[in-house]
């Protein structure tokens, strides 16, 4: 059994890795512009079906892009939204989870009333009302969530740091002369950092769901830049005939986001988390 | 004239607030209640005591880390709470008792022991290195055992660590907690033996809290016994080990576990029953577990006295 | 009297570090069974290796172990884990690292007799405050309701041992349960210990490196050292005719009140346990024993140097040739 467990934090490895490398790199490769339209060439279906072509692997678009070239280059900002998000929403969760679990008493109320707002607020609601009234960017996308994202590494910083604060090289921090401060910084973050890595892992491949589900509305990143989210959406016109349109952004999707939770997994295992749900 | 003392603590009293789950009161306990006692520069003072009787909340009072809810403490006659926490770190630095949360698993020995200086903030890089490299071979560790992770040593090992972690700053009081309770007797005895040689080689004012009698009589200089967070028995070692007063001192030293075979267990008449520091029993705190209870025992809390020079006891008896 | 534990050749190895080496050793119903060593010679991990709670790199080997007549080696993670915490219970020795901080005491305690026997919250309870009040918790009911670091190193160990109790074990392993414990409540928590052993035939593995719990409290006493048992006896018999020079040396550096000077140094075994590597023979302690010779680079034999009592050295051979 724990074989097994072992093997899906591997196999997620792998996943999360190849995406990341085929999205560097991958744009460059195909011999295809992501934007190019050739509208003699539109719906093209991938090479293994009846009228395939071997110049398009997967085909092409409804605008005659190339689609592979499009996934890859939507894999990227599957990517890049994940990461600024979680950078943003780590920054401000773990701050507020480690001042509230670090002080204790009025600031740690204050914390965890601040983490009971955000957690009445409806994610999905706010980011498509902001979109809707701000008008839709990446930038948008990314500060939006970024802001509303961080609960579960204030939460799990907070209880983490709460542990952490009454063991005796804390004590001893303090005995030394330290700012509370240095402590935070010095003694408590690096001993919370492997829980924090996890969170990181399983908010990106939320971030990575959220956005393709704000894009798929039309309320997140804006055409002609190629979201997967967007790409299901331009799809879904021509599912009926040409149901790789939307097949083929969907399996990415669902890959990556898989691949991430179990690596995310894997680590929670290996280092013995327990206070993430 | 006398010297000011190392270490004086005036009606030092602690108080936590427990809450008592949902739709139950808080309780008070009253972890350590007005304890008055002080220090002679170079002096041990041994403190010893049941379970959850305080020591440890007194110890962290006397580092700063716990705000005593009132009374104060002094150390070469400056106010503690008015000392910044780096002057302080400069005349007080603590042992603990357990050498595995002592250390900050992630940092290494050198710099879990170079922190009190870099934490002063006013030491040159190459005077750090230079410190740091001659307190490891104070306490008998190598160059190569400092570049190391605290996982990579044994108990033993680590505890001399942090007493070197402590010793970096030349302080003049070290609060030891129970810095030989987690260790064996064969590397308790070379701590002990290490901590004898410092404090005669530096001046050095120990606080030492202990459960082994045995070494408390070995290193203190003069003993303070506490019960349900008062002092009620303080003396000179000698003293107090060969006339023990109190009835709860005498109960103590009658419950250490000699290494000799078919004695049994020792039954001090104590009772099973521990007692309950939110709920201090009216009069001598000590009545309802005491062999030799008079009936104002149960109601009239007895006073301080002197029997002798540098003896305080607190008992009807007395 | 039946044997309530047995085991039969006992190795754990982490790697190719041997931490347990060989080591057999039986404890009777009824029956406290010290194993005696300094730090690091073995001792948790003997008790870890019993439970089968080893760490994952750690292999462990036995001829047998036997739990109340049956042979647990062969037993499934399934069935073990019925035996854990339910008829072998064990106080581990860091209270501190086995209460897990995140839940209070009472959802602790009442956790584990739920696990392994059906009852409801109320009577696991009830059954958490009468045994919180046997080993002398006062307010267990408001105990029930804190967290593990709300309570003194003291009053977290009298927990573990309760909650150790809470499925009434036949066998129960102390790992050092009265470390944290000042002199007075060790004395009432290993009378407490006592007494379960007389009324419930309890049999008790306990370890510690104090020799005078030892003295007090054993029926039955091995040493250990460097993963090996070199003395086994009677607890009399031990103290009265210490066999081995590593008992001798631990006997000598017990601090005992009255007896040592002030500003003496306290005597030591000087040197530290050394770590046992594949292809070691010969006699482990050699490196520290005042009476090391030549021959001490063999195989060790094993000699009765009275009823029962066990030791393994060359010196009573080398002093047989020379009578
Ligand atoms: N942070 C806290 N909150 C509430 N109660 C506390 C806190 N810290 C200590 N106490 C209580 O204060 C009392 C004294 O605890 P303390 O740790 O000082 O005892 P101790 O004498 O050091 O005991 P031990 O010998 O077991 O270490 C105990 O009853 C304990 O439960
Ligand atoms: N998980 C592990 N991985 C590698 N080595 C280990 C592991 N656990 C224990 N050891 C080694 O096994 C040996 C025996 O350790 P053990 O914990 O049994 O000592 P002990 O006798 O209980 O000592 P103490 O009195 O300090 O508790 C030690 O040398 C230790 O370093
Ligand atoms: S005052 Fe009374 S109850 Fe208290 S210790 Fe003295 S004799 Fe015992
Ligand atoms: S076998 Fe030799 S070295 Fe080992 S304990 Fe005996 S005399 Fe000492
Ligand atoms: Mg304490
Ligand atoms: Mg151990």
């Amino acid at each position: 059994m724990p074989r097994l467990k072992e093997l899906g934090f591997v196999i997620g490895l792998v996943i999360v890795g190849v995406v990341f490398v085929a999205a560097v790199i991958g744009p460059w490769l195909t011999g295809h512009d992501a934007f190019a339209q050739n509208l003699n060439a539109r719906l093209i279906p991938p090479f293994w079906m009846e009228g395939g072509s071997s110049q398009h692997w997967l085909g092409t678009d409804q605008l005659g892009r190339d689609y592979l070239t499009r996934l890859l280059y939507g894999a990227r900002i599957s990517l890049f939204i994940g990461i600024l998000t979680v950078i943003t929403s780590g920054i401000i969760g773990t701050t507020l989870g480690v001042l509230g679990g670090f002080y204790g008493g009025r600031i740690d109320d204050a914390v965890l009333f601040v983490i009971t707002c955000r957690l009445s607020i409806p994610v999905v609601l706010v980011a498509l009302a902001v979109v809707g009234l701000v008008g839709s960017s990446l930038t948008l996308v990314v500060t939006t969530l970024g802001l509303l994202l961080w609960d579960r590494f204030a939460v799990v910083a907070r209880a983490t740091t709460m542990q952490i604060r009454s063991l005796d090289y804390v004590n001893a921090a303090w005995c030394s002369g330290c700012s509370p401060l240095d402590i935070m910084r010095h003694e408590i973050l690096p001993n919370i950092s492997s829980h924090l890595m996890v969170v990181c892992t399983l908010e990106i491949a939320l971030a990575i769901l959220l956005e393709a589900s704000l894009s798929f509305l039309g309320l997140g990143v804006p055409p002609p830049l190629p979201s997967w989210g967007l790409m299901i959406a331009e799809g879904k016109d021509y599912m009926f005939f040409s149901a790789w349109v939307i097949m083929i952004p969907g399996i990415a999707l669902f890959t990556l986001v898989l691949g991430m939770n179990m690596v995310g997994d894997g680590l929670r295992r290996a280092f013995g988390t327990q206070v993430i749900k | 004239m006398s010297k000011t003392p190392a270490l004086t603590l005036k009606d030092l009293s602690c108080t936590f607030h427990v809450q008592g789950g949902l739709f139950q009161p808080a309780r008070h306990v009253r972890a350590v209640d007005r304890i008055s006692v002080s220090l002679e520069e170079g002096g041990v003072l041994g403190i010893v005591g049941e379970s959850g009787c305080g020591k440890t909340t007194l110890a962290r009072m006397i580092l700063g880390l716990q705000n005593p809810t009132s009374g104060e403490a002094f150390v070469h006659g400056q106010r503690l709470s008015e000392l910044d926490r780096r002057a302080r770190a400069r005349l007080i630095q603590p042992v603990f008792q357990d050498p595995f949360s002592s250390l900050n698993p992630k940092h290494r020995i050198e710099d879990i022991i170079a922190l009190p200086l870099r934490a002063q903030g006013s030491f040159e890089p190459h005077e750090i290195e230079r410190r740091t490299a001659a307190i490891l071979e104070r306490v008998g560790l190598s160059t190569e055992q400092g570049r190391r992770l605290p996982a990579e040593l044994s108990g033993g090992q680590r505890q001399r660590v942090a007493i070197a972690r402590a010793l970096i700053l030349e302080p003049r009081i070290v609060v030891c907690d129970e810095p030989t309770s987690a260790l064996d007797v064969s590397v308790q005895a070379q701590i002990l033996n290490l901590l004898g040689e410092l404090r005669r080689d530096l001046n050095l004012t120990y606080v030492f809290i202990s459960h082994n009698l045995a070494v408390v009589e070995h290193v203190a200089s003069e003993v303070m016994v506490m019960y349900l967070g008062r002092m009620v028995e303080h003396n000179t070692t000698a003293r107090l080990f060969s006339e023990p007063r109190h009835p709860y001192t005498q109960a103590l030293l009658a419950s250490v576990l000699t290494p000799e075979p078919g004695l049994g267990l020792p039954d001090v008449g104590l009772g099973d029953i521990m007692p309950d520091p939110a709920n201090i029993p009216s009069g001598c705190r000590f009545h309802p577990r005491c062999l030799k209870a008079q009936p104002q025992c149960a109601t009239i809390e007895p006073l301080t006295s002197h029997p002798s020079d540098h003896a305080t006891v607190e008992c009807h008896l007395f | 009297m039946t044997a309530i534990l047995d085991v039969q050749n006992l190795a754990v190895r982490f790697g190719p570090t041997l931490a347990v080496r060989n080591a057999s050793f039986t404890v009777q119903k009824g029956e406290t069974h010290c194993i005696v060593g300094e730090s690091g010679c073995g001792k948790s991990v003997t008790a870890l290796a019993i439970m089968n709670l080893l760490a994952r790199n750690a292999r462990r080997d036995a001829k047998s172990i036997a739990f109340a007549g049956q042979d647990i080696l062969a037993y499934s993670d399934r069935q073990m884990e019925d035996v854990r915490g339910n008829r072998m219970a064990m106080i581990f020795q860091e209270p501190m690292t086995s209460l897990n901080p995140s839940y209070t005491i009472g959802s602790q305690m009442t956790e584990v007799l739920r696990r392994h026997h059906n009852t409801t919250r109320d009577l696991a309870e009830q059954r958490a405050i009468g045994l919180m009040q046997r080993v002398g918790i006062t307010a267990p009911q408001m105990r029930l309701g804190q967290y593990p670091h709300q309570l003194s190193g003291g009053l977290r160990q009298r927990v573990m041992i309760a909650m150790a109790l809470m499925c009434d074990p036949e066998l129960l392993i102390a790992d050092e349960p009265t470390t944290a414990l000042d002199v007075t409540v060790q004395a009432q928590i290993l009378r407490l210990l006592a007494e379960l052993k007389q009324e419930l035939g309890l049999g008790i593995l306990l370890i510690t490196h104090d020799l005078g719990i030892v003295a007090r409290v054993a029926d039955h006493v091995s040493v250990m050292y460097a993963g090996e048992v070199i003395e086994t006896g009677r607890t009399a018999d031990l103290f009265a005719n210490p066999s081995h020079p590593y008992t001798r040396g631990l006997i000598d550096c017990v601090p005992v009140p009255g007896k040592i000077k002030p500003g003496e140094a306290l005597g030591s075994i000087p040197g530290t346990v050394p770590v046992m590597k594949d292809g070691f023979s010969g006699c482990a302690f050699r490196f520290r024993c005042p009476q090391a010779s030549e021959i001490c680079t063999q195989a060790v034999p094993r000699h009765e140097v009275g009823p029962n009592h066990l030791v393994q050295c060359h010196l009573p051979s080398r002093q047989g040739g020379a009578q």
